[in-house]
């Protein structure tokens, strides 16, 4: 376990080592790119570009530019935004990852439950109306961009049906768990369910195609053969065995939305997370905090990854050993 | 009681559904099992067995298929049980081995916990009771070092560990029939004999026992009576000495004739049955044994009913040759045959 462990911290170290590395070269090695006229502003002269230069050590050789950015990012702490000045990325990010870990923890309950349910459900009911009738609402569910749907959740509760209703919905925004959990949730909700609807059909035809090809296993027909429920059948032995591949897609997707993939459900929403941080810090091309929460997202899918392989092994006694 | 049958089966057909229509896979099988006896149950792949067991323990679940007839157990009939009772009388009353040990345990739970649970489906004991009991089973069936294997994943058992910890689950609340559909047919013949040795040892405890296979050499040596089936009906059936010193159905010649024998004459090439085994889809309104039989003769397009020769009550067959002529008949066939494989 302790060996798993290391193994697994250096590789995520690797992989955040190379990942900055990348970050860094599409950014300072981009033909006809040149960061310090971002920073000056248009028109700039060519002294107060030199002086920027200068000061921000874009004279400086490029691995030396690399380390210096890196020590300020993660020893110091004290790596400044090019367009913000003053505000630093670290606080950035320790802000901004509650907001993110609120929306994606609470949508993934959500659709883990519902996709859970909705894929078993079907399956049970194979061959009959409700089945096909599941698998629609999956879809519908899948097919649905989140800027979209967002934006239709917020016309209705915000405008068309807020003064009957949706009077008890607040404002878009967030409010944080320990000033207000009342509130928090209730700024929470309605994010929570249009992120959760995107997920929840695609785990439900998964679980859904599991569950009924475990049905047909033979250890099934063993365990009928014991006499027992179908119930206990269903849950106890198809199930049990359906989650296996269904956790590791939850692990990757979980790893991805907390780093940064929740992006489009914090814009619509208003919320102030690694994905709202993120794309405005692409949008204004500002590479340290690029290349904070670039960082932060590859290390949480790592983590994500590691979780998954440890989660599995507890699933799948084959896997243990190998 | 001799007389009652523990297990009664009567006219049983089983069809499924299919685009090509309505296919028939069991039909108006009847077969009888005393208590502790064994009973073998011979034929090719198709003819059958595996899927009338299953349907006597009701575990066709696929909604495309029709079961009809009577299956009696201690007189009552299991085709009309509610489910509840079904499921007491399954694992309890009737348990079943299935034929390839690899998938039959659900992978993610270990042997022991297996066994206990079917213990505690049927019986108010506690975990620790249960579990218990699994290592005691699990030593019977010959697993060494019981107690810590019960705590081993199917995947750290061999083919035979597994089979055996199969069987170990269907004896746990020792069952008055065990089905075993092809017990061996996966695993390698030193196993075998052990798996067979097992089975009869369980059959002096008091369960009756109905031994599906293929092989004739398994049936020989393990079953007090023989059932053979072909296209879904049975052709022959009697005590095991009857069926195989004087078997009456040209299709149990066949059998019995393509099993090598250690003593006989050298032959060039082994006798087989000419012709292919029957399709469930294409079973002829006759006999189904007819379109491969060399003594095939215009009865044969009517359906042949078993029924007892002249001698011996308890030994049947589905063949319209005059009973009293057969062992004639199957020597000139004999003769017939090596000639064409010389």
């Amino acid at each position: 376990m302790l060996s798993f462990a290391l193994k697994r911290f250096g590789s995520a170290l690797l992989v955040m080592f190379a990942i900055s590395v990348l970050v860094f070269l599409i950014f300072f090695a981009t033909p006809g790119v040149d960061p310090a006229a971002r920073i000056a502003g248009r028109n700039a002269d060519p002294a107060t570009l030199a002086q920027v230069r200068h000061s921000f050590g874009l004279d400086r050789p490029m691995p030396v530019r690399y380390l210096l950015m890196m020590r300020h990012l993660l020893v110091d702490r004290d790596l400044e935004s090019f367009v913000n000045r003053g505000s630093r990325v670290i606080p950035q990010i320790v802000q901004a990852t509650p907001v993110t870990l609120s929306l994606v923890i609470g949508a993934a309950l959500i659709w883990m439950v519902a996709g859970i349910v909705m894929g078993t459900a079907a399956a049970t009911l194979r061959g009959k109306a409700a089945d096909p009738l599941i698998m629609l609402v999956g879809v519908v569910g899948v097919s649905l961009p989140a800027y979209w749907l967002g934006e239709v959740v917020n016309l209705i509760t915000q405008k068309q049906l807020h003064s009957s209703v949706f009077s008890w919905v607040p404002p878009p925004g967030y409010v944080g768990l320990g000033q207000d959990p009342g509130q928090w949730a209730l700024h929470m909700l309605f994010p929570w369910l249009t992120l959760a609807l995107l997920y929840a059909g695609i785990y439900a035809r998964l679980l859904r195609g599991e569950v009924v090809t475990a049905l047909g296993e033979d250890y099934v027909r063993t365990a009928r053969a014991k006499g027992l429920s179908e119930r206990r059948i269903l849950i106890r032995h198809a199930l049990r065995c359906s989650l296996i591949p269904i956790v590791s897609l939850f692990g990757l997707d979980f790893g991805a939305l907390v780093g940064g993939a929740a992006l489009l459900t914090e814009v619509v929403f208003g919320l102030p997370g690694i994905g709202k941080l993120t794309f405005d810090a692409l949008q204004n091309l500002d590479l340290p905090v690029i290349m904070g929460t670039v960082l932060y997202a590859a290390f949480f899918v790592v983590l994500a990854n590691a979780l998954v392989d440890i989660l599995y092994a507890r699933l799948d006694p084959r896997a243990r050993h190998a | 009681m001799p007389d009652q049958p523990l297990l009664d089966v009567r006219d049983l057909r089983v069809s499924f559904r299919t685009r090509q229509g309505s296919v028939t896979v069991v039909d108006g099988l009847s077969l009888s099992v005393a208590p502790g006896d064994i009973l073998g149950v011979v034929g090719e792949s198709g003819s059958g067995k595996s899927v009338s067991m299953l349907a006597v323990l009701r575990l066709l679940t696929n909604p495309n298929v029709t079961v009809s007839g009577q299956v009696l157990f201690r007189g009552r009939d299991l085709l009309s049980l509610p489910d509840k009772e079904m499921r007491a009388i399954r694992g309890r009353e009737i348990a079943m081995v299935f034929q390839d040990p690899m998938t039959a345990l659900t992978p993610v739970y270990t042997v022991g916990w297996q066994i206990a649970e079917q213990i505690r489906a049927h019986e108010p004991v506690s975990r620790k009771e249960a579990n218990a009991r699994a290592v005691r089973l699990l030593s019977d069936v010959g697993i060494p070092d019981a107690a810590s294997r019960v705590n081993a994943y199917p995947h750290e058992f061999s083919g035979g560990m597994r089979q055996r910890a199969v069987i170990a689950m269907a004896l746990s609340c020792d069952p008055s029939l065990l089905i075993a559909d092809e017990p061996t047919t996966a695993l390698d013949v030193t196993v075998q004999a052990q798996i067979l040795d097992l089975m009869r040892e369980l059959n002096t405890r008091g369960s009756a026992v109905v031994l599906i296979t293929h092989d004739m050499g398994v049936i020989s040596q393990i079953a007090d009576r023989v059932l053979v089936m072909y296209g879904g009906r049975a052709a022959e059936e009697g005590p095991r000495r009857a069926v195989f010193h004087g078997p009456r159905h040209p299709y149990t010649w066949g059998l019995l004739d393509s099993v090598p024998r250690v003593g006989g004459p050298r032959l060039r090439r082994l006798p087989t049955i000419a012709g292919m085994p029957v399709a469930p889809g294409s079973l002829p309104e006759g006999c189904a044994f007819a379109p491969r039989c060399r003594l095939r003769h215009a009865r044969c397009e009517e359906l042949p009913v078993l029924s007892a020769g002249n001698a011996d009550a308890a030994h049947r067959d589905a063949c319209w040759l005059p009973p009293d002529q057969r062992a004639a008949l199957r020597l000139t066939t004999r003769t017939a045959d090596s000639e064409v494989a010389s």
